[in-house]
């Protein structure tokens, strides 16, 4: 035995030093022999276990998209909520839902897709002992306090008292409040339903997670890669198109951009920075750069005083007008971004809200009346702008520099703004939360269902969970109450952009770009889309 | 001998814990790891602090270094962020990366002791001068630069390697990466032999050996090999530890999921136990080899005495 390791290696080594053989296994790439070829595709380690209540970044996000269904789901084009497994959710007062579940789902180990697999998931995901680090998903269902109790308090219940099981296919749902898009909200993979054996063997789930997916996991080690096969019996009708995709870490963006040029790999869905330049060079039609649900804004700290004197607004409006963002989406981020003239994204569409041109004058690169604003408000606090970021991840330093850059310029003062970078992620976080900073931020906002109000409520109502600058507009909290109670749709459409005109009036956030998801991908692929999340609809991809 | 091994291990005990105190500060000086869990908007406070109290990390530092060291004597190094336990990681990523070490140790002595005893012997000759250049260039130039134009050029442009190492990452993969990650270290050697072996050319117990009428290959290898070895076993042994925490960059570039890449992670998500964890172990790699170095003079040069 020993003997013939050593002998494959010297093997190898000579095979490797004169051809092109590789000694790797490379048997994930190869045909699954049942039902089409397998493709693969770049991936990251999910910084979480991947429970879908537990999963809040976009590469635990794409698994729980190819294995689960849930009762809503965003068209990969239009980003609209369609029923997936719900046959209908009615209301009559935009608080009570009552939820028919679709008949025929199983889960992939056979068990059937119930009512109950809802109801339990969704207290599983509310109740604090879970650790689920999107609980808060379920905040607005009636008895969510009583299961995850505000910091300090003590928890009293394990389910959620607003949620009650009719019978096998119908489920009642009772919310605090009036909240009218709450059936659009559904199709988040928090909202997934979950199978038995999640709940009676756990860990056994975390190693191979089960679900209802067009995918099933075949294996999984974890840090390195995820082999996923199409499953034959998805009742579904987006059926898979291909064998099957092998999710590969890798350590580097850059790395996985070599493979594909190498031949190794089929699919990247982040084509990196320093590759952009040469990426239509490399792939021409095969690289991908679509919108994405993604906004970059700068935040500012109202709770320090020198951000919140009468006149600010101006301060904040001139900065904003300081900022040459055409040519900073065109030299920086070779056209990945939009410029940005509303607080929304494109991807809503009109009818979902987004308002191209919202933002007005104010959006508008003007050196001359940016400084005229600034020194009508008071000029800068302090003299100087130092606009904070995180320097480990992203290329948040290159922008930033030409932000300041255009600021100074316009202001003819070199001095006039500084980039402050915060060693690692997790630091720059503390600095937020511990109400640290003392300028604006960059602040990132990646949706969580295609809806004008998930890019309004969370980021700017008073006391909102990622209202990072604590910023409260009596008006605009008003507004935004109105348009949640309103059963109309396009009515609420309508007030959140009324919302979405204070905002702009006190330029509570300045924003930026609009960012794009961007891909690249072999040959043998086709059809190959990104959905408004910036995620590839593996689904629909065709493997030749 | 054994009294000498003894002391030596003893001597372990303060530098081990002074080591892993010193990471468990750095880490913790870096702030709340709980807050970059969440992605870009804030945890939600009462899920916060339940994971804090999950991961020990509502205590003062002092506490969770007792706890921690105490877990570490029961091989109890805790659990990553997404849920692994840190040994499991460990199991995964050590084996990688000593593969990796050991390729490019092997190519340190074989190649870099080579062409030291060979350019050291021929002084100022024409192989020396151009050995001496070479080395100059691999040392001044990055190793990423050296690792991406490797990657670029096998892996790319001629289709003779892989670019990437597959999960296995087998010897046969990491001859490239090997290669790159010994290139600086394998320049040294080649320099330190090339010294020591000038250096002994001339001493008095190689004439010796010589005027005996020893052949040359005994002269060169049992005489003058042997003596002039000393500096340069020195460096590989401490360069074991450099390689295997250093692979950093290596790692990346090859996508090699070994210990490298488990600490950048680790670094980048803040996350204590496995930063400490690795790092612990690396400590201890660096302690042994050095001992194993200093026990290894002995054999070399009979002279050198323990007591």
């Amino acid at each position: 035995m020993r003997g013939a390791t050593h002998a494959k290696w010297v093997a190898c080594a000579a095979a490797a030093a004169l051809t092109a053989t590789a000694c790797g296994s490379g048997g994930s790439d190869s045909g699954s022999g049942d039902g089409g070829t397998v493709l693969s595709s770049s991936w990251g380690d999910p910084q979480n276990p991947l429970e879908p209540a537990n999963t809040n970044e976009v590469q635990g996000g794409k698994v729980l998209d190819m294995v689960f269904r849930s009762l809503k789901r965003y068209n990969p084009e239009t980003g609209a909520a369609e029923d997936m497994l719900a046959e209908k959710i009615d209301t009559t007062d935009s608080q009570n839902f009552t939820i028919t579940v679709k008949d025929g789902w199983t889960f992939s180990n056979g068990e059937k897709v119930t009512a109950k697999s809802f109801v339990d998931a969704w207290n599983y995901g509310a109740s604090l002992k879970n650790n689920q680090k999107n609980a808060y998903f379920f905040e607005y269902i009636d008895g969510y306090t009583a299961t995850h109790p505000a910091e300090g308090g003590k928890q009293t219940a394990d389910t959620l008292s607003g949620l009650k099981v009719v019978n096998d296919k119908t489920f009642t749902v009772k919310l605090t409040q009036k909240f009218s898009t709450f059936p659009d909200t559904l199709g988040y993979p928090a909202f997934a339903p979950l199978p038995q054996s999640f709940f009676s063997d756990h860990a056994g789930w975390l190693e191979k997670p089960v679900g209802n997916g067009p995918y099933t996991i075949a294996s999984y080690t974890k840090g390195s890669q995820m082999e996923l096969k199409k499953w034959a019996d998805y009742p579904g009708e987006d059926k898979a198109q291909n064998g099957g995709v092998t999710l590969k870490v890798y350590t580097d963006n850059n790395t996985a951009y070599t493979d594909l040029m190498a031949g190794n790999l089929d699919l990247v869905d982040d084509v990196p920075a320093a590759q952009l330049k040469n990426v239509k060079n490399d792939l021409g039609d095969r690289y991908l750069n679509t919108p994405a649900g993604i906004i970059q804004t700068l935040a500012f700290p109202f709770y320090d005083k020198k951000w919140n004197t009468t006149g600010s607004d101006k301060v904040r409006t001139g900065l904003s007008r300081a900022i040459d963002r055409e040519q900073i989406t065109d030299t920086i981020f070779q056209k990945t971004r939009t410029p940005a003239t509303d607080w929304t994204s494109p991807v809503l569409g009109e009818e979902g809200g987004f308002k191209a041109g919202l933002c007005g004058d104010a959006c508008d690169y003007d050196p001359a009346a940016a400084k005229k604003l600034i020194q009508e408000g008071g000029g800068l606090p302090g003299g100087q702008v130092k606009i904070s970021y995180n320097a480990d991840t992203g290329s948040h330093k290159q922008w930033v520099d030409a932000v300041c850059n255009s600021i100074n310029n316009a202001l003819d003062n070199d001095k006039a703004c500084v980039g402050n970078p915060v060693g690692t992620f997790a630091d720059f976080r503390n600095q937020i939360t511990d109400r640290k900073m003392s300028g604006p931020f960059r602040a990132g906002w990646q949706m969580d269902y295609p809806l004008i109000q998930n890019f309004l409520q969370p980021l700017y109502y008073t006391n909102a969970s990622s209202n990072d600058g604590k910023w409260s507009n009596k008006d605009f909290d008003t507004l935004v109450n109105q348009a949640n109670a309103e059963t109309d749709t396009a009515k609420a459409v309508e007030t959140f952009q009324k919302a979405e005109e204070v905002l702009r009036d006190n330029m509570a956030a300045i924003p930026l770009w609009y960012q794009n998801g961007s891909a690249g991908y072999s040959e043998r692929l086709s059809n190959v889309k990104l959905n408004p999340f910036s995620v590839p609809v593996y689904n629909e991809i065709k493997v030749s | 001998m054994g009294r000498y091994v003894i002391r030596r291990l003893l001597q372990m005990i303060p530098v081990f814990i002074g080591a892993t105190l010193l990471i468990f500060l750095m880490v913790n000086v870096m702030g709340d790891p709980i807050a970059g869990l969440c992605g870009d908007r804030q945890c939600d406070p009462a899920t916060a602090a339940q994971l804090k109290k999950e991961f020990g990390l509502d205590k003062p530092v002092w506490q969770q270094y007792l706890t921690y060291m105490g877990n570490v004597f029961t091989g109890d190094f805790g659990t990553a962020f997404n849920g692994q336990p840190v040994t499991e990681l460990m199991s995964t990523a050590f084996p990688v990366t000593i593969r990796l070490t050991i390729v490019a140790i092997v190519f340190e002595i074989v190649i870099g002791i080579t062409l030291g005893v060979v350019t050291g012997l021929r002084r100022g000759r024409p192989v020396d001068t151009g050995v001496l250049l070479l080395t100059l260039v691999v040392i001044s130039v990055p190793t990423f630069v050296t690792g991406l134009l490797l990657q670029l050029l096998l892996g790319v442009e001629w289709g003779w390697i892989k670019p990437s190492v597959s999960s296995d990452a087998e010897f046969g993969e990491l001859i490239v990466p090997g290669l790159v990650l010994a290139s600086v270290s394998l320049a040294y050697v080649t320099r330190l032999t090339r010294t020591s072996i000038a250096e002994n050319k001339r001493s008095d117990y190689v004439r010796t050996a010589i005027a005996k009428g020893l052949p040359r290959h005994r002269v060169v290898t049992r005489h003058l090999l042997r003596n002039s070895l000393i500096p340069v076993v020195t460096f590989i042994g401490t360069d074991i530890g450099a390689l295997m925490g250093g692979a950093i960059v290596t790692e990346r570039i090859f996508n090699i999921h070994g210990v490298g890449f488990q600490l950048y992670q680790g670094i980048l998500r803040q996350n204590t136990q496995t930063v400490v964890g690795f790092v612990t172990v690396l400590v201890l790699v660096f302690l042994v080899a050095n001992l194993l170095v200093d026990l290894l003079y002995a054999v070399l040069d009979p002279r050198i005495r323990y007591a």
